[in-house]
C-alpha cells in the first residue's frame, strides 16, 4: 500500500471519550432536577426567566464570536448554554426579561468574551453577571416571589424575602433565632431543604442540588474537593458560631440549606476554569469559600455572601496554583 | 497475593487483547532481510561483514559501537547485500544489513533444541558476558542494553530483580503468550538474573486482565526458590518502569535516578525469555514475539518474527491490510510510533503492529484549554502538561525545561484524557528537542 495513504502522527493512537462538549451538557443534565423544582415552585416565571437567559448568552456568545473576535463559532460546545443556565439559576423568577438580557450581555460579553473566551475567564462569568444585576438592580433582585405549587397562571405572584434575609433583619431588629423560629418568620429546614422557600429560582432546592452533584461525581465531571471543603468548613465555622450563642447565631444546618450555598459549592465554585487545578489547591478554595461565605453573611452589609465569596476566591486562583503546585512523583 | 498498583495518576482505555487467545506461530523466513544497525538507545553497532560474505543464523554482522551499544546478529542464512539507508520504524533513513536469505542453517554453537535446561551452570560475570555477546536489549519498547543493567555501579548493591510481565499497552499480547507458553523459561531465566546480579528474590509484576498467566506462573514459581508472581491492578502505565517499581516495592525512582541506585533491575519478560535462550542455548537475539491485530484485521494473531523481516509479511499472514486502513503503528497504541510504510523491517524493538482504521484513531479538532486540569490528574509523574503545552507554544524553552518537562516519559495519558483535544504529548515531544538543542548549546 502506498505510503500516501497511511496517517502519520505522534502518539497516543487512540483518545478517550470525555469532551469538553459532554462535560458542559453533563452539567447542565444535572442542573435539570433543581430546574424541575423550580418550574413546580415558581410556575410560568422560571421558565421565561431561564429560557432568556440561556437564549441570549447564546446568541450574544455568537455575535461576539463571528463578528467581533472574527474567530470560529463555537456555541455548541455548550459553555454559553451553561452560563445562561447558571445565570437564571441566580434570579429570581420575577426577573424583568430586559435585566435578564443586561445581565446576560455581562456575563458573556464582559466576563467571558473581553477574556478571550472559553477557558481564559478568571471569574465565574455567571456571577460575575449575578453581581452585576445585584449592585444596579438590588430591588429587583432581593425581591422573591413566594413559592407556590404548580402554578402557571401568569398573574403576578405574592413577594417575600429569603430565610437568609429574614435572619439579618431579625437579628439586627433584636430578635433571637429562637423567637424567629417559634414564630415561624424562619422556614423549617425541611422547607429549605426541599426548596419551598423564597430565593434564587434555582438555588432553593438543596435536594434536587445535591442529586445533580451526585451525577457529576458519577460522570467524574467533579472531584469532591471543592464542594466537600466549601460545605464543611460552613458547617465547622458557622457550627462553632452556634455552639457560642444559639440565639445569635443560626445552627449550621440551617446555613448549608438555605440560600445559595448547595448551587454555589456544586456547581458555580467547581467551574473548572476559575478554580485551582490540584486537589490540595481545591480544599484551600474550598474553604476559603466558605469561611467567606459565612463571614459575609454575619457580618456584611448583604444576607447572602456565597457569589462574593466564590468570586474574590477565583481572583486567588492564580496563587493557590502557584503556592501548590502538584507533587512530582519521587520528590519528597 | 493481593493485587498492588501505583498512586499517582494513570488511565483505563479499553484494552482490546483481541490476539490474547492466539497462540504463538512461528512466521516464514522471508526471502530478504534488511536489519538496522540502530536497533537500541545508545551508540549504532558497526558493521563487520561486507557485501557479498555469507553468514549462518546467529552469526555477528555489527558490533556494539561502545558500553551502551548492543551486538547484532544475522537473523537468517545466506549472502549480504550493498550497505543502504531505508526509511524506518523512527520515519528517520536508518542504516541497514540486508541479507538476501539462502535456506536455513545455523551457527553450530547454538542449540536448537526447544528442551527445558533448567541448570545454570555459568558465573554471574560469564552471564553477564553472553548477554552482551547475544545483543539483547530491552524488549518491552525502549531497547536499552541489557548487559548494562547487570554490569552495577560502584556503590550500589542490587536486592531484588523486577521482571515485567504487565503488557499495559492496549492491544498487544506478546508477552501475554509467551508467559502462557514460556513460563517455565521465562522462571529459568529469572533465576539466571538473580544469579547473576547476587541477588535471592526476584518479583514477576503481572496485570490481572491475565489471570491464565498469573496462575500458570504462580504454579509453576512453586519449583523455583526466591521468585514470586504479583497481580497487579490494570492502569495504564501499569508496565512504565518507575510504575511497576512503585506498585511492586513502593519506591518512587526520582528523575535522573536508576533503579539500580534502590537494589532493583527490571527486565520485560521477553528480554528475561531472550536472556534465558542466550545462556543456556547459546542463542544471541535473532527474533522476537510480535502481535499484529487491529479490529479490522481478520486474523489477529502472535508471530515468532526473524529481525529484519518486512512487517507486510506479518500484515499477509494475519489477513493482509483491511480496506479502511488509515494508520499503521509499530508498538501499542498509546506510545507506539505511526509507520509511513509497510517495507520497514521488524526490529527488536518492535512488539507489535497495529492497523486502524480512521474510526479507530481519529483525533478530533482542538478547542479551547478549560483549565480542568484532567491532564495534570492522570499524570503518573505528577507533572503539569497543560503549562507544557501553553510554553512550548509560547517558545519559552527556559521556563519549559525548569517545569520539569524532561521527566515526562510520554506515556499519552494527557492527550489520552484531554477534553478540549490538546495535542499535548505532540508539544511535549516538540519541547524536549527543544531543549535538548538548548543543553548542547550550553556544554559548548
Amino acid at each position: 500500500m502506498s505510503s500516501q495513504m497511511l496517517t502519520i502522527s505522534s502518539s497516543p493512537h487512540v483518545n478517550g471519550e470525555q469532551t469538553t462538549q459532554n462535560i458542559m451538557f453533563g452539567v447542565i443534565i444535572a442542573l435539570l432536577p433543581a430546574l424541575m423544582v423550580a418550574v413546580i415552585f415558581f410556575g410560568i416565571g422560571a421558565i421565561k426567566v431561564t429560557v432568556a437567559a440561556v437564549a441570549t448568552c447564546v446568541l450574544f456568545e455568537y455575535l461576539i464570536q463571528k463578528y467581533m473576535m472574527k474567530s470560529t463559532v463555537a456555541i455548541t460546545d455548550g459553555s454559553a448554554a451553561l452560563s445562561g443556565l447558571l445565570l437564571a439559576f441566580n434570579l429570581p423568577s420575577n426577573f424583568p426579561i430586559w435585566m435578564v438580557v443586561a445581565g446576560s450581555l455581562v456575563t458573556i460579553g464582559i466576563a467571558k468574551m473581553s477574556f478571550g473566551g472559553l477557558g481564559k475567564n478568571p471569574f465565574n462569568p455567571a456571577l460575575v453577571g449575578r453581581v452585576f444585576l445585584l449592585v444596579s438592580f438590588p430591588v429587583h433582585m432581593t425581591n422573591w416571589p413566594v413559592p407556590k405549587w404548580l402554578d402557571f397562571s401568569f398573574a403576578d405572584s405574592a413577594t417575600g424575602a429569603t430565610a437568609l434575609s429574614v435572619l439579618k433583619e431579625g437579628l439586627a431588629n433584636g430578635q433571637s433565632v429562637g423567637e424567629m423560629q417559634k414564630l415561624m418568620e424562619l422556614p423549617s429546614h425541611i422547607s429549605l431543604f426541599l426548596g419551598q422557600v423564597g430565593g434564587s429560582l434555582g438555588e432553593v432546592s438543596a435536594v434536587a442540588l445535591l442529586l445533580g452533584g451526585i451525577y457529576l461525581l458519577y460522570k467524574e465531571i467533579i472531584t469532591w474537593h471543592i464542594p466537600v471543603s466549601f460545605l464543611a468548613s460552613v458547617v465547622v465555622i458557622s457550627g462553632a458560631f452556634w455552639l457560642f450563642d444559639s440565639q445569635q447565631y443560626a445552627d449550621p444546618i440551617f446555613h448549608i440549606v438555605s440560600g445559595g450555598i448547595m448551587l454555589g459549592a456544586i456547581f458555580m465554585a467547581t467551574d473548572m476554569v476559575t478554580s485551582p487545578m490540584t486537589p490540595k489547591g481545591q480544599i484551600i478554595f474550598g474553604i476559603g469559600c466558605g469561611l467567606l461565605t459565612v463571614i459575609i453573611r454575619m457580618y456584611g452589609g448583604y444576607p447572602e455572601g456565597v457569589s462574593f465569596a466564590i468570586l474574590i476566591m477565583n481572583a486567588c486562583v492564580p496563587l493557590i496554583d502557584k503556592m501548590v503546585p502538584a507533587k512530582r512523583f519521587g520528590v519528597k | 497475593m493481593k493485587t498492588k498498583t501505583f498512586t499517582m495518576g494513570g488511565i483505563h482505555p479499553a484494552d482490546n487483547k483481541l490476539s490474547a487467545d492466539k497462540p504463538i506461530e512461528e512466521l516464514e523466513i522471508p526471502i530478504e532481510v534488511q536489519i538496522p544497525i540502530a536497533q537500541h538507545i545508545g551508540a549504532p553497532a558497526k558493521p563487520v561483514v561486507k557485501k557479498g560474505d555469507k553468514v549462518k543464523v546467529g552469526t555477528l554482522i555489527a558490533e556494539a559501537g561502545g558500553f551502551i551499544s548492543a551486538n547484532i546478529h544475522s537473523s537468517v542464512s545466506g549472502t549480504v547485500g550493498i550497505a543502504k539507508e531505508i526509511v524506518g520504524t523512527s520515519g528517520y533513513l536508518e542504516k541497514v544489513i540486508s541479507i538476501k536469505v539462502e535456506g536455513d542453517e545455523w551457527e553450530e554453537s547454538i542449540i536448537k533444541s526447544d528442551e527445558l535446561k533448567k541448570e545454570i551452570t555459568l558465573s554471574p560475570d560469564e552471564i553477564q558476558a553472553k548477554v552482551k555477546e547475544a545483543g539483547i536489549v530491552g524488549l518491552g519498547g525502549a531497547t536499552f542494553p541489557s548487559h548494562v543493567k547487570f554490569a552495577i555501579p560502584e556503590g550500589c548493591k542490587a536486592e531484588m530483580v523486577l521482571i515485567n510481565g504487565v503488557e499495559c499497552e492496549p492491544y498487544l499480547t506478546a508477552d501475554h503468550r509467551l508467559m502462557l507458553e514460556k513460563g517455565e523459561e521465562i522462571l529459568v531465566g529469572t533465576s539466571i538474573a538473580m544469579k547473576a546480579l547476587g541477588v535471592d528474590k526476584g518479583v514477576i509484576g503481572i496485570e490481572e486482565n491475565k489471570p491464565d498467566a498469573i496462575k500458570h506462573l504462580t504454579k509453576l514459581a512453586e519449583n523455583y526458590s526466591g521468585i514470586l508472581i504479583q497481580p497487579l491492578k490494570v492502569q495504564y502505565p501499569q508496565g512504565g518502569e518507575k510504575q511497576l517499581i512503585k506498585s511492586i516495592t513502593g519506591k518512587e525512582v526520582t528523575a535522573g535516578a536508576l533503579p539500580i541506585h534502590y537494589g532493583l533491575a527490571v527486565f520485560n519478560v521477553g528480554t528475561i525469555f531472550a536472556v534465558y535462550e542466550a545462556v543456556q542455548k547459546n542463542k544471541p537475539l535473532i527474533d522476537r514475539i510480535v502481535t499484529v491485530t487491529g479490529k479490522n484485521v481478520s486474523k489477529p494473531s502472535n508471530y515468532k518474527v526473524r529481525i529484519g523481516t518486512p512487517l507486510k509479511e506479518l500484515i499477509e499472514k494475519a489477513g493482509g491490510v483491511p480496506e479502511n486502513t488509515a494508520k499503521i503503528v509499530s508498538g501499542g497504541p498509546m506510545m507506539g510510533k505511526a509507520l509511513t510504510s509497510t517495507e520497514i523491517p521488524a526490529t527488536k524493538g518492535t512488539s507489535g503492529v497495529l492497523l486502524f482504521s480512521e474510526k479507530d484513531t481519529k483525533r478530533a479538532d482542538e478547542t479551547a484549554c478549560i483549565r480542568c486540569g484532567k491532564c495534570s490528574t492522570v499524570c503518573c509523574l505528577g507533572l503539569q502538561p497543560f503549562l507544557f503545552a501553553a510554553l512550548v507554544r509560547k517558545r519559552n524553552w527556559e521556563k519549559l525545561e525548569e517545569a520539569h518537562v524532561m521527566d515526562c516519559l510520554e506515556c499519552g495519558s494527557c492527550s489520552y484524557t484531554c477534553p478540549a483535544n490538546l495535542p499535548l504529548v505532540d508539544l511535549i515531544k516538540l519541547g524536549k528537542i527543544e531543549i535538548k538543542k538548548l543543553r548542547e548549546a550550553r556544554k559548548k
